[in-house]
Formats: C-alpha cells, sequence, structure tokens
C-alpha cells in the first residue's frame, strides 16, 4: 500500500452541498470575514432543492392578517407530532419572513398578491395561507438566487463535481476532509477550521422516492463515523403524492401545491375519502395522515388501476392551472400523457425526506463534534415526527444563515485548526479504501448492491411497520453492509467519471442511514407522525418528550433514548392558543 | 405482455477517441431515455459515464444529443424512436468521458454577468417592496431556465465562430431577466455591445427550438436586448446627438 499522491486545499470554512443550507451558510460565513469553500457531488444549481415546488413557509402575513410567528410555530410542532426540538421551531418560525424578504432584496422574483406583495397559497396542516411561491418552482427560483448570490460575494468560492467519502479529526476538532474529483477520480486534502454539513436526506435507500442519485446520506453518515450522534432517524416522510404511473416516472413528485389549489383526492370508486381521515382539513391534512390514508385506500382494495388514488384538480379553469402549476402540467402531459386540466392524476406515497439526521444546537447547528456544523435536511429537530410542507425551504435559509455564521466565528476562534498535524496513515488507509474496488474486477456489481438495499428498505420499513420487519430489515442491512465491503467495478479499473466506483462509495451511506433508521424504529416503541407501528398502534404521551439517539461505539450502533427539557411557558402558551389540531395515531 | 428490445446506441469514449457501442434493452411501459441508459449502466456498462440528477426535467443535469437531437434524456420517451435510438454527448463543449462534457465555461460567463443591483432607495428601504404581477411576470419566463445548456449547445455561433465573442442564449436569457426586472436599474447594454457579444446573434431561433422550458428565448430575450442596445448605440439621431455633446450617461457596467 503506497501513501497516493494527493493536493492540499486550504480554507477557513468548507461547506459540504451547494442547496439552500449550503449556499445560504456560504454566504453567511463569507460575509462574516470568512474564506468559504462550497464543495458538490454535483454541478452548481442542480442540487435537490431544485425539486422544491410548493413554496417557502413565512409567517408574513399577506394574505391572512391574522397570521403570526406564533402561529407557525404551533403548526410545526403540532405537525412534527410535538417531539421537535421547540427552539429550533420557534427560531425558525420567528426568522423565515425576514429570511424571504431578503431573498427578494437578492433579485428572486415571487408570485404577487393584487397589492403587490409577496402571495402566499394555503398548503397541509399550515392555519393560514403562508407559503411564498413562484407558480410551482419554488426551489428553483431559490436556487437561482443564491446561486447567483454566492458567486457573486467575495471569499466565495466552489468545487463542483467533488464527493468527500472521509471527515478527518484532530484532538477531537473537525480538521478537515478527503475527497475525489469525479470527473478524474483525483484526491483532494481539504483543511478548514469549521466544516458545514449541508448535504441533504437519504431518499435513495427507498426504491420509489422523489430524491434524486444524490441523495444517499452522505452527511449523516460522514458525521456518524467522526463520532456525531444522529437523532429522530427513525422519521422518514412519505409524500402523499408521487406519480405511479408509467413505471419509469415512479415516485416523482406531484407538488402538495396541487391541493393546495383545491385539488382533491379520490378512491377508485370516486369517493372523496379524505373524510373518513380527517374530515377538518380533508386533503390539506398533515402528510403523514394523508399518506397513510392513501395507502390504507389502496389495501382495502379501493385503489386506483395502478394501485394509488386519483388527484383531481380539473374543476378550476385550464389557463389557471396552467400559471400555477405549470410544471405539474408538463410533467404529466409529457411524462405520462395526461393532460390534467381535462383528466385526474394518479399518485401514491414516495419516499420524500429525512426529518432525522445530526443533532445539531438550535442556535448554531453545532453537532456533538467541535468544529463540525450542520443544516437543512441533514440535520434534525425542527420537524420532529413529520415535517409540514414549505417549511424545508424556510429551514434552510434559517438555520443555513445560522450555521454559516457559526462556523465563520468557529474557525476564527480557532485558527490553528487548518494546520494541526493530521494522522497521515488514516489518510493513506482511507485512500486505499476508496480506490480498492477498482481492483476487485470479481466483486459485486454495486449497482445490483443499491437496488437490494433499496428492496430491502421499501419491503421492511414500509409507511406502516412491525418488530418483525424491522428485525428482518435490519439483519439483511447488516449482511448488506459485509458484501458492499467486497463490492467491485464490474473490471474497470478508470478513475475518470466512473458511476460504477462512485455508486461503490455512495453504498457506505446508505447502509448507515438505513441502520440507523431500522435501530431507531425498532427502540420507538408507538405510533408517532412518519412513525406508525401496527404492533404499537397508539400514540404514548410519555415519549413526546423523547428522542431516540444514534451514535457509533467500540461495539457498533447504539441507540439510546433521551429526554427533552420541556419547552419555556410562552412557548406552552402559543401551543395552547392555537387552532391548529394534534392528532394522536390511535385514541382508543 | 410482450417485451420489446431497444437498440441503444451509445457514444463511448473519451477526448482521444471512441465510438458508437450498441446495448439491447428491454422496453418498459413510459420508458425515458435517461431510464434505458441507467438500465445499461446498472446491468452491462457499470463504468457508463452520464450526468443525471432530479429524472423529472427540473434540474437540467442529463442533456444530450438524441437522435442527432439535443434533447433531456429524462424527458424523452423511448417510445418516439421506434427499434432503435443514438444518444451522443453534446458536441459545443469539451468531453470528459462517454456522455458527459466540461460545462465549466458557461460557469465562467455566468460570473462575469454584474448582478442584480436594486436602487440606492430601494437598497436602504426597510419596508417590503410591492410589485405587480404583470411586471414581474415578465422576468418570470427567464426565470423559468434550469441551464441545461441545450441552447448553448445548439447555438451555431458558439459552435462554429468561437466562445470569446458570444456570451450565448443562455446568457441573454439571464441578462434579459435582470435587465427587464422591475427593480434593477444597471445598464448592462455596454456589456452587451462589448462582451455578451450580442449582435453576433443572427436569430436563426435554434435556441428556442431546444429550449425544453418553452423560453422563447429569441423571441423574448435575444430581439428585445438586441433593440435596447441598437437604442443607445445605433440610433442615427442619437449618434449625432452624442458626437454633439459628448457628454453621454456614463454606461455602470462594461
Amino acid at each position: 500500500m503506497s501513501a497516493a499522491p494527493y493536493e492540499t486545499v486550504e480554507t477557513d470554512v468548507l461547506v459540504l452541498g451547494a442547496g439552500g443550507a449550503g449556499l445560504r451558510g456560504a454566504i453567511a460565513a463569507a460575509e462574516a470575514g470568512a474564506r468559504v469553500l462550497v464543495i458538490c457531488k454535483s454541478l452548481l444549481g442542480k442540487a435537490h432543492t431544485v425539486m422544491a415546488e410548493g413554496g417557502v413557509a413565512a409567517a408574513m402575513h399577506n394574505v391572512a392578517y391574522q397570521d403570526s410567528w406564533e402561529v407557525h410555530f404551533a403548526d410545526t410542532m403540532k405537525g412534527g407530532k410535538l417531539i421537535n426540538d421547540w427552539r429550533m421551531a420557534e427560531i425558525h418560525a420567528r426568522e423565515s419572513p425576514e429570511r424571504v424578504l431578503e431573498l427578494e432584496r437578492w433579485g428572486a422574483v415571487f408570485d404577487r398578491t393584487w397589492q403587490g406583495r409577496i402571495h402566499q397559497r394555503p398548503f397541509g396542516a399550515h392555519t393560514y395561507p403562508r407559503l411564498a411561491h413562484i407558480g410551482d418552482r419554488t426551489g428553483l427560483e431559490l436556487i437561482r438566487t443564491l446561486q447567483d448570490r454566492a458567486v457573486h460575494t467575495k471569499g466565495v468560492d466552489v468545487h463542483m463535481e467533488v464527493t468527500v467519502f472521509k471527515l478527518l479529526k484532530t484532538e477531537g476538532r473537525i480538521a478537515g476532509v478527503i475527497a475525489y474529483r469525479r470527473a478524474d477520480g483525483s484526491v483532494i486534502l481539504y483543511r478548514c477550521g469549521a466544516l458545514v454539513l449541508a448535504s441533504g436526506g437519504a431518499g435513495k435507500m427507498y426504491r420509489v422516492t422523489s430524491n434524486s442519485w444524490e441523495s444517499t446520506g452522505d452527511g449523516t453518515a460522514l458525521a456518524y463515523d467522526a463520532g456525531a450522534q444522529l437523532r429522530d432517524m427513525e422519521m422518514v416522510q412519505f409524500h402523499p403524492t408521487g406519480m405511479v404511473w408509467p413505471a419509469g416516472v415512479r415516485g416523482i413528485l406531484v407538488t402538495e401545491g396541487v391541493r393546495g389549489e383545491g385539488g382533491v383526492l379520490r378512491n377508485k370508486d370516486g369517493e372523496r375519502f379524505m373524510e373518513r381521515y380527517d374530515p377538518d382539513r380533508m386533503e390539506l391534512s398533515s402528510r403523514d395522515v394523508v399518506a397513510r390514508a392513501i395507502n390504507s385506500e389502496v389495501l382495502a382494495g379501493r385503489g386506483t388501476p395502478h394501485a394509488g388514488a386519483f388527484l383531481d384538480i380539473t374543476h378550476k379553469k385550464p389557463e389557471y392551472i396552467k400559471r400555477k402549476l405549470p410544471s405539474m402540467y408538463e410533467q404529466f402531459l409529457k411524462l405520462a400523457h395526461v393532460d390534467i386540466t381535462k383528466q385526474p392524476m394518479e399518485v401514491a406515497p414516495t419516499i420524500h425526506y429525512a426529518m432525522g439526521g445530526v443533532r445539531v444546537e438550535a442556535e448554531t447547528g453545532a453537532s456533538t463534534v467541535p468544529g463540525l456544523f450542520a443544516a437543512g435536511e441533514v440535520a434534525s429537530g425542527l420537524h420532529g415526527a413529520n415535517r409540514l410542507g414549505g417549511n424545508s425551504l424556510s429551514d434552510l435559509l434559517v438555520f443555513g444563515k445560522r450555521a454559516g455564521e457559526a462556523a465563520a466565528a468557529a474557525a476564527k476562534a480557532d485558527p490553528a485548526a487548518i494546520t494541526a498535524r493530521l494522522d497521515v496513515s488514516e489518510v493513506d488507509t482511507a485512500i486505499a479504501d476508496l480506490v480498492a474496488p477498482l481492483d476487485r474486477a470479481a466483486g459485486e456489481n454495486p449497482f445490483r448492491l443499491q437496488t437490494e438495499i433499496q428492496d430491502v428498505m421499501s419491503e421492511h420499513a414500509p409507511i406502516v411497520r412491525d418488530r418483525a420487519g424491522l428485525e428482518a430489515g435490519l439483519a439483511s442491512i447488516l449482511d448488506l453492509g459485509a458484501r458492499a465491503r467486497r463490492c467491485g467495478t464490474g473490471g474497470s479499473s478508470t478513475r475518470a467519471f466512473n458511476p460504477g466506483w462512485h455508486t461503490a462509495q455512495d453504498l457506505h451511506s446508505m447502509l448507515v442511514n438505513a441502520e440507523a433508521l431500522l435501530r431507531s424504529a425498532l427502540a420507538r416503541q408507538e405510533s408517532r407522525g412518519a412513525h406508525a407501528r401496527t404492533d404499537y398502534p397508539k400514540t404514548e404521551e410519555s415519549l413526546a418528550s423523547v428522542n431516540y439517539v444514534a451514535e457509533k461505539t467500540p461495539d457498533g450502533m447504539r441507540v439510546t433514548a433521551e429526554e427533552r427539557p420541556a419547552m419555556p411557558d410562552y412557548l406552552a402558551e402559543a401551543l395552547r392558543h392555537s387552532y391548529a389540531r394534534y392528532t394522536p395515531e390511535a385514541t382508543e | 405482455m410482450e417485451i420489446a428490445n431497444l437498440d441503444l446506441k451509445i457514444w463511448r469514449g473519451d477526448a482521444k477517441g471512441g465510438d458508437l457501442v450498441s446495448y439491447r434493452v428491454p422496453v418498459r411501459e413510459g420508458m425515458v431515455v435517461l431510464d434505458a441508459v441507467l438500465w445499461v449502466q446498472a446491468n452491462m456498462a457499470p463504468d457508463l459515464a452520464v450526468r443525471w440528477n432530479c429524472k423529472a426535467a427540473k434540474c437540467g443535469s442529463c442533456s444530450a444529443e438524441i437522435d442527432g437531437f439535443p434533447r433531456l434524456m429524462c424527458k424523452t420517451a423511448v417510445s418516439e424512436y421506434p427499434g432503435q435510438v443514438t444518444v451522443r454527448p453534446m458536441k459545443a463543449f469539451p468531453l470528459v468521458r462517454d456522455l458527459v462534457t466540461d460545462v465549466s465555461w458557461n460557469y465562467e460567463v455566468n460570473q462575469q454577468i454584474p448582478p442584480f443591483t436594486p436602487s440606492d432607495k430601494d437598497a436602504a428601504s426597510s419596508e417590503p417592496w410591492r410589485m405587480q404581477q404583470q411586471d414581474v411576470e415578465r422576468v418570470m419566463e427567464f426565470r423559468k431556465c434550469i441551464e441545461c445548456f441545450l441552447c448553448q449547445d445548439v447555438c451555431h455561433v458558439l459552435r462554429e465562430h468561437s466562445q470569446t465573442q458570444f456570451f450565448g442564449p443562455r446568457f441573454m436569457v439571464r441578462i434579459a431577466a435582470l435587465e427587464m426586472h422591475p427593480k434593477d436599474v444597471l445598464d448592462r447594454r455596454p456589456l452587451l455591445k462589448g462582451k455578451a457579444g450580442v449582435g453576433y446573434c443572427n436569430v436563426t431561433k435554434c435556441c428556442t427550438e431546444v429550449c425544453p422550458e418553452h423560453i422563447k428565448i429569441t423571441d423574448n430575450a435575444i430581439i428585445p436586448l438586441k433593440e435596447r442596445m441598437d437604442d443607445v448605440y445605433f440610433d442615427p439621431v442619437r449618434s449625432v446627438v452624442r458626437l454633439l455633446g459628448r457628454r453621454s450617461r456614463k454606461p455602470a457596467a462594461r
């Protein structure tokens, strides 16, 4: 084993990921005076944030004058079934209006009210119309605005198509990362004073998902391997409405904006079935409730021909649909040959979002490892057991900024971290592991292993879970872990843009996320939000103050229950006074 | 159901050379070209290089030339090409490997366009801005751009002249979005005449034809920008005034 050559790059703040949280963090850190380097797995501007459609939630009360941060806070907590980090939910509700208006000042163009203010649309489980939007392509607008702002901010540099495979520490503190360039496979050692993880979710561990190939849970796995704690990993969101047909497009998102604009759900008998599950909020109930309702209809034999539900917006005028939901119109016309102004869409739940992730401090996004910060989907806490639509884009902006600022301060406070001595043998071992699959001509196909992981998770950790299934799933995932360590790249040893090799690296991340999900789901013996169990169908009041935390130990992964401190009186008061409904899973 | 097969020819190779390689792919209902390419990658050629992300025509990563026509692979149904289809990388950019090209030039161009700049008064105001829907709708068309760079790929000015004199259709759209933004006050006409080279476009509308977002690039972005530039630099009356006056407005951006 020889020490492979690599180049070294130094920066104050390193940001992993160029979606909304990463770019907002980079801008904030640079404005605080730090040198910032953003590294991303894809090209700049292609991050998963572009897929966000419906809008960004912020209590600006442009449409409903009664709205306030207290109501937004209460909606978020009740939607998250009370296990949210209440301080994060408070910060988020208070600061998101400012972050949205700031975007506008950077050139973003939102839909307007007749008075010329930013328009806000209704969305699931938000008490008032609250989502600032641009048709159904809000994420694209957000990322393009941040992208242009970032590349014109002094001190920000971007390295595209670079994958990080290990975090490096000296004396317990983050000191850098090792990464490879996708284009040619060359290795780079990044030295940094502080690291912001903004790498998104792990939806790719399921077969039917709205996520792209990138969402393999790299950030959570890297943080876990570096000793950071993960929280609420059992909480993954099934978005109620993904496309189901044709097979090739299965899982692609159908925005909640369709329901926000008045779309109704029907089963094959034409019944508007949400009346039976949530008569008050109907289609605009929280996502966990709607997803389980569709699932139950299909299981009861009332599903559509392709095992889903009908989503119908044809009662609205064609011009209105095309103006408010242009990309949905285009998507169905092109991919499914369905004209949504004339025919209903066929939809079914699809894996969409990870509420769980790296455990962070509410104010700063600091993880439990010094020098390591996290923001956006990779972090946990804000959304609790279920995320409300629109709260993700505001999450990125609010906590991206905070994490960027805190990382800049941490880098400034400890300038020696960049030059601290690294363990050279650790670097050499990591690089040897990285290139090993290229030499294993007879090793298993990484794409095949990826499919197997997806099959295991889809079968054993579905929308409704039970102990036997979760245990069987865990055994399979541990077995796949052993096989993944022996996988090859199918005989091709090129390091130049070799997707087989890249996928071999992603497997480890997916497996860590899968194991944490299964172990945490086994530990949480109740049903709450996105986590539903047939063997524990009731919501346990005593578990409302408990989060499950996963951590690496010498004996493998350990999951422990942790009590959360009670919220202060003024927040408890805001919760009591809200109209939003809190729906425990089964109340006998 | 009878399983049909597709003869999928993919260009494989790198800057040193390469050739079309034929793969037999079982066709599923509703399959798009990207599905077929990814099937080959998963089952026959794990090292087949291809760029993709969202698979829903929202990110603009999977641009390629499908039977010679620049398109998004995720939005092109296999059924449009019964039996056989050929996929090649975009021609206007340097090749990395197989279907992946080096598009970094586009990011360098973007960096040369002065960003959104509101007036001092707007910037200083603590009140939320007011804009009317009909005023913002015009720029919304341009802001739909997903940066797939298909318009750059098909642009014959970029293909046959050089990438140093013209920024290309994508960045005409970008400049138009800034210039027509109700709150932007910067004058980018000197840039348009100079480095951005809007005069090089001879309005063949090939870019409009390939745009997956159906942005009317030529009609709504390039022609109005040409008119704006002409208005300052080539209007005969203004030229005379300028000649006499020599004290016209100072351009803000070069």
